[in-house]
């Protein structure tokens, strides 16, 4: 008994920082946030509760907000799939053992640890329309390059593009280690049936690392949900609002117009959003995820 | 085995022309920063002449030597602050048996799902009332909170490798939890730490929300916020902002190649639970 309470005592003394930091900077914030969401508040007088009101501007006045809504969400169906193949492809490209690997891992992994903010202003100027890298490239060749993040219809594929370029290494290296990991007698396996390398990737590969593809499918949706810098750098949500995503729109309404009401009511839709795209993926994930030791979750 | 060959061929190949899409954007940042003004608006891509006016320029442009100053001194509290707490915090949750540690681990998982915009006003209101905005405490002070649940969640992970009969064998010859903690978990968990810390500098030194919305203080800029705004300017000026990325960049590029290893580690481990 006596050591269950020192364990008790010494538990909670060293779980303390946590446990001051969630409630502090967790639980209450998400429960005064939900307050708000139902408040005007201009941060300089105290918040005046309104009811839904908030809500039914949002989702019944205000134009901006589908705008948002169909940018993000574009930005997140378009990308996500394009991030998880292009990194799924070389990751298995690079778990070949050919001689130099090492280095293309390496190479292919370093715009994951730059800042967003150098990789926005790199792009900007690789995008540039008349002296950008890319457009001076296919120039070379014969061809007429868009105007990139001048041309509405352009914009949100030009930040897409950046964006597979800057993560692809990253969630390259996580892929590799999952690849890394499947038993080789299963790909001898089908060597004996006759099966060739897109037998192997399909039957042995994807399956077994099923798991850590939906793992990602999940984060890399709830992550483009929230794309901000590349935004807020490269085009201050223009040409035309084609770039005015969510997270930009709430920043501005937060921090730009000091609206933190409205703000947090977007915040709390945008966790809704999340919550059911994330719901969805689990509902489907039965059909393809498949773990090894047989047990569902 | 001729066939194996070919294939190999064609692999380093194939990587070859990928390594060339990821090594030329870099190539052209150091290239467009040391071009002369002329040639910076021209579809050249090699400079006629090396020369480092713009680095010049950028240094009376802005205040760099404050924002780096400003940058080390919030990215070096906050590694401090996060391996610390992050592996007092992962101890706990580890090596200490108590009643409510699963349930509260729980509570520390599910953090992990809550997107931020949902605590960011709340949170911005108690700095706000703290007096805190324009100072870098907002940046610095939580990180010795608990250093965020991905951070717990890998000490856990590493601590639990340790074998209890050692921590045991400690208890019975009269050590404290602290001396446990500081004189044998710490020192057998150096990777651990070591990853942290890392992946912590990296996100840290690379952030630009944060700094966005509690430094609004020019003097009290991040190098991160100082390029954006840099960057934000009607008329950019490119070579300037190239060689503002480069040096900006330079610190976490040296970093990966004396410590690949811990980034590299901080990456996979981000992807594979369980």
């Amino acid at each position: 008994m006596r050591v269950k309470t020192k364990n008790n005592f010494w538990g909670y003394l060293f779980a303390s920082p946590w446990i001051v930091g969630f409630l502090v900077f967790g639980l209450y914030p998400i429960i005064v946030s939900f307050y708000y969401s139902l408040c005007q508040y201009d941060v300089l007088r105290v918040p005046q509760y309104i009811g839904f009101r908030n809500y039914e501007e949002l989702l019944f006045e205000d134009d901006y907000f589908y705008t948002t809504i169909w940018n993000t969400l574009f930005y997140t169906f378009v990308r996500t799939p394009l991030v998880i193949i292009g990194s799924l492809i070389l990751a298995v490209i690079v778990s070949k053992a050919v001689t130099g690997v090492k280095f293309f891992r390496t190479v292919y992994f370093i715009p994951s640890i730059i800042s967003g903010v150098i990789l926005s202003v790199l792009w900007m100027w690789l995008l540039n329309p008349e002296y950008g890298l890319i457009n001076t490239t296919l120039q070379f060749f014969g061809i007429q390059g868009p105007l990139w993040l001048i041309d509405p219809n352009w914009s949100k594929p030009s930040i897409i593009l950046m964006s597979i370029w800057s993560l692809g290494g990253g969630r390259m290296l996580v892929f590799l280690a999952a690849i890394q990991n499947v038993p080789k007698q299963f790909y001898e396996a089908v060597e004996i049936d006759g099966g060739g390398w897109w037998a192997k990737f399909k039957n042995v590969t994807v399956p077994f690392i099923s798991p850590v593809l939906f793992l990602w499918f999940i984060l890399e949706m709830i992550f483009s949900l929230q794309v901000f810098v590349e935004a807020y750098i490269m085009t201050k949500g223009g040409p035309l609002n084609s770039t005015l995503f969510y997270n930009l729109y709430l920043y501005n309404k937060a921090f730009d117009d000091f609206d933190m009401g409205y703000a947090s009511a977007l915040a709390w839709l945008l966790f809704i959003i999340s919550g059911v795209i994330t719901f969805i993926q689990f509902k489907v994930s039965k059909k393809w995820v498949f773990y090894s030791d047989g047990v569902e979750k | 085995m001729t066939r194996q060959r070919r294939n190999n061929h064609f692999i380093f190949i194939l990587m070859t022309v990928i390594a060339v899409f990821f090594i030329l954007p870099f190539l052209w940042i150091v290239l467009t920063s040391v071009k002369p003004e002329a040639e910076v608006f021209s579809n050249n891509f090699l400079p006629s002449t090396i020369q480092l006016d713009n680095y010049i320029k950028l240094f009376n442009k802005i205040p760099f030597l404050q924002y780096l100053q400003n940058s080390v001194f919030i990215t070096g509290v906050a590694v401090i602050g996060i391996v610390l707490s992050s592996s007092i915090v992962g101890y706990a949750f580890s090596c200490i048996e108590w009643t409510g540690r699963n349930t509260l681990f729980y509570v520390v998982i599910a953090t992990m799902m809550l997107p931020i915009q949902v605590t960011m006003i709340p949170i911005f209101v108690i700095f706000k009332e703290f007096g805190w905005l324009n100072t870098f405490k907002p940046l610095t002070v939580p990180m010795f909170l608990g250093g965020g649940a991905f951070n717990i969640f890998l000490m856990r992970q590493f601590f639990m490798s340790i074998p209890k009969s050692l921590l045991d064998a400690a208890r019975i010859d009269g050590c404290s939890e602290f001396k446990i903690y500081w004189k044998i978990v710490l020192p057998l968990a150096k990777p651990a730490l070591a990853t942290v810390a890392i992946m912590t500098f990296m996100f840290v030194w690379n952030d630009f929300l944060g700094p966005l919305i509690y430094l609004s203080d020019k003097a009290k800029g991040t190098l991160a916020l100082g390029l954006g705004q840099l960057a934000g300017q009607q008329q950019p000026e490119w070579a300037i902002l190239m060689a503002a990325s480069v040096l900006m960049m330079l610190p976490v590029i040296i970093l990966f190649f004396f410590f690949q290893k811990y980034f590299i580690k901080g990456f996979t481990m981000s992807g594979i639970k369980e």
